[in-house]
């Protein structure tokens, strides 16, 4: 009984492994989680042109939130033995793979095509390991913004707030219209993207030491107490039903005027777009107040693993037709994000886009591009989870503001 | 008489079964013990750490919320389903019409993973979209209900989807268990005048031990399990408040690059459901044995 | 059910029958609200749904979101619905399902009817082999598929749905064959026939009843499996639950909830059909002694 069955899973796994090694010859496969709708869609911009060169696509798509099911699956793939091609991820988990020693090298390609002229520094530090590239970057997307229903904001005096003393006029005055001023979602990531916008809001060096650099001191120092504060005077502008709500049904609810603003990463505006609302005259996109001039990015960045001989060939090329400004600019205008390489036009995008290019462009040349810790690109995910924890239970209430700084001083060391 | 080669052909037919749970649980309970003594994060490594990921993980606010939700969702999920399924199980046995499309109804959401369902339920227990927000339109203004967005009660909305779920299959198990029961006891017990509700207290419910145990395996085994019920009702908040040991040790495991301290919460859950199961088991095994 | 339930029954009076008939009701309600959500949901347009009441039925009827998930939504790169991916379950939970039924009949029957010492000992194991969280066994899992040449293969899927489904399939048959006379085992020994006529001619063709309890107990496990699947499933061998995760877990997606509902339905459909259709034949199943411990 086990011995038929032994024999005939090893016969279909012989067919499996035959039917494989022939089309060895161009293949690529790429474990991912844009897995439906648009960005899905725009990926298949990049697939139709590695098949033009003769490079089959081997889809694994694997949804959940910020590639978390993706991750597992991953592990699960390189423990067989049978690593993916490419691997789209998010900062810290490419340093650390790469540090696993599991990431093949890309310099050939990157060298010929002068990649270390066209993508920001700061980018570089996580597609590089150990100077060489390990890592093709697709968009960059920024966290540090804040979607503002227009109509809302012209009746609260029309003003786009500047300094966080300005917000707070112009969702008081949103709440005495009798809308919620700030439409948020309570999840984890939700809570830790606006968490970083606040902690950059008190100063881009505090975000460093504090996020980046995890300084104790800067943890638990007056400035943290006043970030956890400044938490708290925003959980007051919310709607009482936020928790576990989906981002894009707080969207949702600024488009229709239910609320005011959201503070949210750049996707968000593929929610108004889809919406047929216009940047400029029903929503207004601003940095989050008291961040103007810096920003707090993510990258989604292909990985690639280190593959048989045969299959590099294609690897090398998928990675270049990544890097092509053509797919940049397509996939790049579904997104909301943009490109990764600072050197293209920005005739294609609109009004948000346009600003998103040039800030991102401002800033790499200011020294004033930083990861965004909620997104993985402050700190590993370790300490990523340990700062989400505290952060989510003092905004449901759990800790005073003076606790919070203290417990995230501790959170962070445990989680090291 | 069995000659000897008949004598070997049971334990060579149970032998694959019994090697693969050997290997494929038993083996990997043994790897996952060695892992928590170990320093793994991102993936398994053999840096023997002795027990530091145990006292990690007892120092862990996160762990102690997961394993006090565990408790009084495990408690009230199989208790409540266990005297519902019976409950149910003994209305469905009173010659009911249409008893046939009843028991589909409760048997269906059985079938039904929670990728499926846990969406639908999320709505329907937001105040906002869901029955709340429902009732208030139908006119009934001060109609309250938003456990889903209270700590204190965001678990309990969890064991109301879990119950849902399962406590459908639990009665049919018991409504298997009524059918069999003997009317002729039942018969005599009313020539002795006995009511309807002392037969089911006194002579009925006692016989339906055997079920209670089916019901509990069942039951257990789904608790442990229910990870994807809280992640897709209310991915373990609000906040922290409704994770789970199941929860805490994947996201360890596999998302917080804390491979040792997710094998060391693995353990201690398995430490718990046995020190509760095999006991139970043990001595149901021992009375079927008494029986026979 | 053409048991004589009746006499069971509690004579009761006119009140007392009212009061069953609305309690049974009532629980008919609570199950099937989630099911009405998800259909009347997957009818409506999304602005219908944007706009308005959850519970409310759909003002106009539109099957578009059916037709999207079945066949034109985009899962991964490619717009194919969920179609494919609905037949890649099929492959998969046939052959694991008849593979763990059979073995767990086999395994029962020895428990049961060819004791040896230890026989006991081997069922416990076996038993509480039903409570270990699955994802503690997707790293060791992963590494032993890759030694057997088995990893991102259906093979290796329906390897893991057998071994894993072993605990209750064993479970089940043997509390079943429990029941059995052990005397009709004895006579035709007497006879001549030897373990597996014994089995074949004896115990299989009276075992109808609870063959059907653990082809739906599987069928509902491996089908709804999402974790195994997605960890262990490859290119072309992704099962459906992964699929529909796939469309309705995409983290920064619009969300198409009319379609996400069709889509989930549909997904549910064979195991909703295999509880309506053999319903029925389940109770009498567990009656006929699955139940018994």
């Amino acid at each position: 009984m086990k011995l038929k069955f032994a024999l005939r899973t090893t016969a279909s796994a012989a067919v499996l492994c035959g039917a494989a090694s022939m089309a060895m010859a161009a293949e690529v496969e790429v474990l991912h989680w844009w897995t439906s709708g648009g960005e899905a869609a725009a990926l298949n911009v990049l697939k139709e042109d590695l098949e033009g060169k003769g490079v089959t696509w081997q889809d694994m798509p694997v949804a959940g939130g910020s590639g978390v099911e993706a991750m597992t699956v991953l592990r699960a793939r390189v423990t067989s033995g049978n690593p993916p091609t490419a691997v789209q991820m998010l900062g810290f988990d490419i340093k650390d793979w790469a540090a696993e020693g599991f990431l093949g090298d890309l310099s050939e390609v990157a060298d010929a095509e002068g990649w270390d002229a066209v993508v920001p520094p700061a980018l570089q530090e996580f597609s590089r390991y150990d100077g060489k590239w390990i890592a093709a970057p697709v968009n960059v997307h920024s966290t540090n913004w804040m979607w503002i229903n227009k109509a809302a904001l012209d009746a609260a005096g029309g003003e786009a707030p500047e300094t966080w003393e300005d917000l707070i006029v112009v969702l008081d005055a949103m709440k005495a219209n009798g809308i919620v001023p700030l439409a948020h979602g309570g999840q984890a990531w939700q809570d830790g993207t606006i968490f970083d916008s606040v902690v950059l809001g008190l100063g881009a060096d505090f975000y460093r030491t504090a996020i980046i650099e995890q300084d104790p001191e800067a943890l638990g120092s007056e400035m943290m107490v006043e970030a956890f504060k400044r938490m708290e005077v925003l959980r007051g502008y919310f709607d009482e039903n936020f928790s576990g709500r989906d981002w894009n049904l707080a969207s949702a609810m600024v488009i229709n005027g239910e609320a005011g603003m959201q503070a949210m990463g750049d996707w968000a505006k593929g929610e108004f777009v889809k919406a047929e609302q216009v940047p400029g005259e029903d929503f207004l996109c601003i940095r989050f107040p008291g961040t103007q001039g810096h920003v707090l990015f993510n990258s989604d960045q292909f990985a690639m693993f280190d593959v048989s001989d045969e299959k590099r060939e294609a690897q090398m090329m998928m990675a270049s037709a990544v890097m092509d400004p053509s797919f940049q600019v397509a996939f790049n205008l579904v997104k909301g994000s943009v490109p990764a390489r600072t050197d293209i036009p920005d005739t294609e995008f609109d009004m948000c886009g346009k600003k998103g290019m040039a800030d991102l462009a401002e800033a790499a040349a200011n020294g004033t591009l930083q990861g965004s810790m909620a997104h993985g690109h402050g700190a590993s995910s370790n300490i990523k989870s340990a700062i989400f924890d505290v952060v989510t239970a003092h905004l449901n209430g759990e800790y005073s503001a003076e606790e919070a700084a203290e417990e995230l001083v501790a959170a962070v060391e445990a989680a090291k | 008489m069995r000659d000897r080669f008949q004598e070997w052909v049971p334990r060579i037919v149970l032998a694959p079964s019994f090697a693969a749970v050997l290997i494929f649980v038993y083996g990997f309970i043994l790897y996952t013990g060695w892992l928590s003594m170990t320093n793994s994060r991102m993936l398994p490594n053999n840096d023997f750490i002795g027990l530091a990921n145990y006292t990690k993980l007892f120092g862990l606010k996160h762990w102690h919320i997961a394993l006090t939700n565990l408790a009084i969702f495990g408690v009230l999920y199989i208790v409540i389903s266990s005297v519902l399924g019976l409950f149910l199980a003994i209305l469905l046995d009173q010659q009911i019409r249409n008893e046939g499309f009843i028991r589909t109804v409760y048997l269906y959401p059985m079938a039904i993973s929670f990728i499926v369902t846990g969406v639908a339920w999320k709505w329907f227990l937001d105040p906002g979209i869901g029955l709340e927000n429902t009732m208030h339109q139908w006119g009934w203004e001060s109609f309250e209900f938003r456990w889903i967005k209270d700590r204190d009660f965001a678990i309990y909305t969890i064991v109301i989807a879990a119950i849902w779920q399962s406590s459908g299959y639990v009665m049919a198990m018991f409504l298997a268990g009524l059918r069999g029961v003997d009317n002729e006891i039942i018969k005599a017990a009313q020539v002795d005048g006995a009511s309807g509700f002392l037969i089911y207290r006194r002579i009925i419910i006692p016989m339906m031990r055997p079920v209670f145990l089916s019901a509990f395996v069942v039951l257990t085994h789904l608790a442990i399990k229910s990870y994807d019920l809280v992640v897709a009702m209310t991915g373990g908040g609000p906040g922290r408040a409704t994770e789970v040991p199941a929860t805490f040790m994947y996201s360890y495991t596999f998302t917080r690059n804390q491979m040792g301290v997710g094998a060391s919460s693995a353990i201690i859950m398995l430490i718990m459901v046995f020190s509760i199961v095999v006991p139970y088991l043990y001595s149901e095994i021992r009375h079927g044995e008494k029986q026979k | 059910m053409s048991h004589p339930a009746q006499e069971n029954a509690i004579n009761a009076g006119r009140l007392t029958r009212i009061l069953i008939y609305t309690v049974l009701i009532f629980f008919v309600i609570y199950y099937l609200l989630p099911l009405w959500v998800m259909v009347s949901n997957s009818l409506k347009t999304l602005d219908e749904i944007r706009g308005g009441d959850m519970l409310a039925p759909p003002a106009d009827i539109t099957f578009e979101p059916w037709r999207q998930a079945w066949s034109q939504t985009q899962i991964g790169v490619e717009a194919t619905g969920l179609k494919p991916y609905f037949l890649n379950s099929i492959i998969m939970v046939v052959p694991a399902v008849l593979l763990s039924t059979l073995l767990g009949a086999l395994n029962g029957y020895v428990m049961t009817k060819w004791e040896f010492p230890g026989v006991n000992l081997i069922f416990g194991a076996m038993l509480l082999a039903c409570f270990i969280p699955f994802q503690i066994v997707l790293i060791p899992m992963a590494r032993i598929l890759g030694m057997l040449g088995l990893a991102g293969t259906l093979g290796g899927l329906i390897m893991v749905h057998t071994v894993y489904g072993l605990g209750f399939t064993t479970l089940f048959f043997r509390n079943y064959y429990a029941a059995f006379p052990t005397e009709l085992v004895r006579a035709a020994q007497i006879d001549g026939a030897g373990f597996f006529q014994v089995f074949r001619r004896i115990l299989l063709p009276s075992s109808g009843p609870i063959i059907v309890v653990t082809i739906i107990w599987q069928f509902t496990n491996v089908w709804n499996d999402f974790l195994f699947g997605a960890s262990f499933s490859g290119y072309s061998s992704t099962p459906i639950t992964v699929a529909l995760n796939n469309l309705v877990n995409s983290s920064t997606g619009v969300k198409e909830y009319n379609v996400h509902f069709a889509g989930a339905i549909l997904a549910a459909l064979p195991t909703l059909v295999v509880y309506i259709v053999s319903g029925r034949y389940f109770v009498r199943g567990l009656m006929a002694g699955a139940v018994k411990g």
